[in-house]
């Protein structure tokens, strides 16, 4: 065990060196792209313990992301998750308005760390993307987002977002045109201009050092809202509830509390339809060991090892792999995860909007409807943080559709 | 057979190898096994059958185009052994180029054990190297199969050391940074990476053939990469022949012909 600087116990260090968390992770990648992965991980070891880095990264955080950020008490919601008492995480209240900036801020910094002067990012949602974006015009890095076609389509606010920020947003037409191709163009575009090229990946996936350093990022929100619970009740949550696509913002909100065994942590994935109907995007609920974009972990595919189709009424969680960091909680039994339909997703998006005057991304929503089930279990003595990932903004058009908002003739 | 046995072959002529590419279930599941006939006829020492992946990370647009055909038109992994024994069955040495997951979840032992029953020469594994490679290393071993890990124009001597030492039949030199594709000139990198490789084998004590791939699409540029590599490798020129045809016989000939220009141009005669 080891202690950070805000006098946080942290588990001791997984992954292995080689990137493994158990049988999980590793680099699956080609040659290459070796050089860079190794380089990386130089970097970013040193850099994490170069005291002028974390100094220019912590000012970033708190001069320009706006951290920390609030952890609010959401008390007319709390009533309906069986009378526990919840608490937000508010991710939301970030600039670019995801946790995203998190991760983004830190890489951008590595990226100019390793002389290199153009960023590559993949996006679902678009909120990795526009953070990417962001974070490049403030440093000065040129900007390509990858983004599935399908994506560019139910997401177009953000797409015109990465293009007002100097981004080049390339709209991927091969495979499914979400998510995971998004991902695979990307990789193509690295492994041809690794040279000059950082690719900023979004989540807690990918070959090794990925992962955990994206984790590494993220954990600032876990760090924080173990500290704020402690202020704000007096001890620690019972449980800690997040959304799960890839990871980033779920492994953040757990990481500082993996070694304290009286919280449990939930990680909702994205149910869709239901896992019973195929069409969803539940990696550890109705996935399978395999290897995919670089890393040894669960995933959707068939039997012959091809990658399945996903569906998703969230474009940032509509991937078919989850971060190996959550393979791994899964596998120990350290985090339960669960998946969330999308109709129950929307359900507590509306009702969160309505009791506490937020509307909430709809990743995040179903960590909210996640809640409300580990609410109505634990009951009303519990505590229970909830990591409010990012804003609705960018979902307005699907939740106004979703609720038939939208006036006839006003829809796209 | 191991695929150096055609290198040593074409060595003892005094040429290169010539190692073609193609996408099993490509254009269809006959008609990929034709083709790759007509490859061997025409010219090629090696044949690389690649198997089709929902998500082919190195592969440009010809390529990933092929592919795409080959799932929607119901490829399944078994089709790959009664591809490789047709195409095997000509004598060529008949190598699988493929991603790693598919392989994963058939079973790397069980997989390695059906290839080698049908006659195929080994595996070459885009995704996966060497340090992730230990269930195939034994499976290769216990089978006795080629195994062809690729050395790219980044990689330190320390791997390059790593890469050719656990390396059999050949070993793979892309010979620039990039995807699959035709490029109109050879990277200036490649006669430098295959020598790199060549004095790292040599200090090794093996004999291990530097096979050069990504990017040739004419006889001359195989006359130009067969002037300083063992082995000149060709793939998205040969799939754009097929999905370029109205049919397949046309494609066959056009197959054909390029077949023999290459062959030409291995041979110094482009």
């Amino acid at each position: 065990m080891t202690t950070d600087t805000a006098g946080t116990a942290v588990p001791d260090a997984l992954p292995d060196a080689q990137g493994r968390f158990g049988p999980f992770g590793g680099r699956f990648a080609p040659e290459a792209l070796m050089a860079a992965l190794d380089e990386l991980t130089r970097e970013f070891e040193t850099a994490k313990h170069d005291p002028a880095f974390t100094a220019e990264l912590d000012e970033l955080l708190a001069n320009y992301a706006g951290r920390p950020s609030l952890l609010t008490e959401a008390k007319r919601f709390s009533e309906h998750a069986g009378g526990a008492r919840v608490l937000l995480k508010r991710e939301d209240l970030n600039h670019t308005g995801s946790h995203k900036i998190n991760n983004v801020l830190g890489q951008a910094l590595l990226t100019r760390r390793m002389g290199k002067t153009r960023v590559i990012a993949e996006t679902g949602a678009g909120q990795h993307g526009v953070a990417t974006a962001t974070a490049a015009a403030l440093l000065g890095l040129d900007c390509t987002v990858y983004m599935g076609e399908v994506d560019t389509e139910r997401q177009a606010l953000n797409v015109a977002r990465m293009r007002m920020l100097g981004a080049e947003v390339v709209p991927v037409r091969t495979g499914s045109r979400t998510l995971k191709d998004a991902v695979n163009e990307a990789f193509r575009d690295w492994v041809a201009s690794v040279d000059h090229t950082h690719y900023c990946i979004g989540s807690t996936m990918g070959p090794h050092p990925f992962p955990m350093m994206v984790r590494d990022f993220h954990r600032v929100i876990g760090v924080e809202a173990r500290r704020q619970c402690l202020e704000l009740t007096g001890a620690l949550p019972d449980a800690v509830v997040a959304c799960v696509g890839g990871g980033s913002n779920a492994i953040g909100a757990f990481h500082a509390f993996v070694p304290d065994e009286s919280v449990r942590l939930y990680g909702f994935e994205a149910g869709g339809d239901g896992v019973a109907s195929g069409r969803h995007a539940a990696t550890l609920t109705g996935g399978s060991l395999g290897v995919i974009h670089g890393m040894r972990t669960y995933l959707l595919q068939d039997d012959d090892g091809q990658t399945q189709e996903t569906h998703s009424i969230s474009a940032g969680l509509d991937y078919p792999g989850v971060g190996p960091e959550h393979a791994w909680l899964h596998h120990s039994g350290r985090a339960e995860y669960r998946e969330i339909t999308d109709d129950e997703a929307m359900d507590a998006f509306s009702l969160l909007c309505r009791t506490e005057g937020i509307i909430p991304a709809i990743e995040s929503a179903h960590a909210l409807a996640g809640a409300l089930k580990v609410g109505a279990e634990l009951g009303p003595d519990a505590t229970i943080v909830v990591c409010l990932s990012g804003r609705g903004d960018k979902d307005m058009h699907t939740a106004a559709t979703h609720f038939g908002l939208m006036p006839e003739g006003e829809g796209r | 057979m191991t695929a150096k046995t055609a290198y040593d072959r074409a060595k003892a002529e005094g040429r290169a190898a010539l190692v073609g590419y193609l996408p099993v279930g490509f254009p269809d599941f006959e008609g990929a096994i034709e083709a790759a006939k007509t490859m061997v006829d025409a010219g090629c020492d090696v044949i690389e059958l690649g198997l089709p992946y929902t998500d082919p990370m190195m592969d440009g647009p010809v390529i990933q185009d092929a592919v795409h055909r080959a799932l929607v038109g119901g490829f399944r992994v078994a089709d790959v052994f009664r591809t490789v024994e047709a195409v095997a069955a000509t004598g060529a040495p008949t190598l699988v180029m493929t991603y790693w997951n598919p392989i994963d979840r058939y079973g790397v032992e069980a997989f390695a054990r059906d290839l080698a029953s049908a006659g195929g020469s080994g595996l070459i594994t885009p995704d996966l190297t060497p340090e992730e490679g230990g269930d195939w290393l034994a499976a290769s071993d216990a089978h006795d199969l080629d195994r062809v890990f690729l050395a790219a124009l980044s990689s330190t001597d320390e791997r390059i050391e790593t890469i050719t030492g656990l390396s059999r039949g050949f070993v793979y030199a892309a010979s620039l940074m990039g995807v699959t594709g035709t490029r109109n000139a050879v990277d200036t990198g490649a006669p430098r990476l295959v020598e790199r490789t060549r004095a790292i084998i040599d200090k090794g004590g093996t004999d291990l053939p530097v096979g050069l791939g990504l990017g040739v699409r004419d006889g001359v540029q195989a006359a130009e990469v067969a002037g300083f590599a063992d082995g000149v490798i060709v793939g998205t020129a040969f799939v754009r022949r097929l999905l370029d045809a109205p049919d397949l016989a046309t494609g066959l000939a056009d197959l054909r012909a390029l077949t023999e220009e290459l062959a030409a141009g291995v041979r110094g005669g482009a």
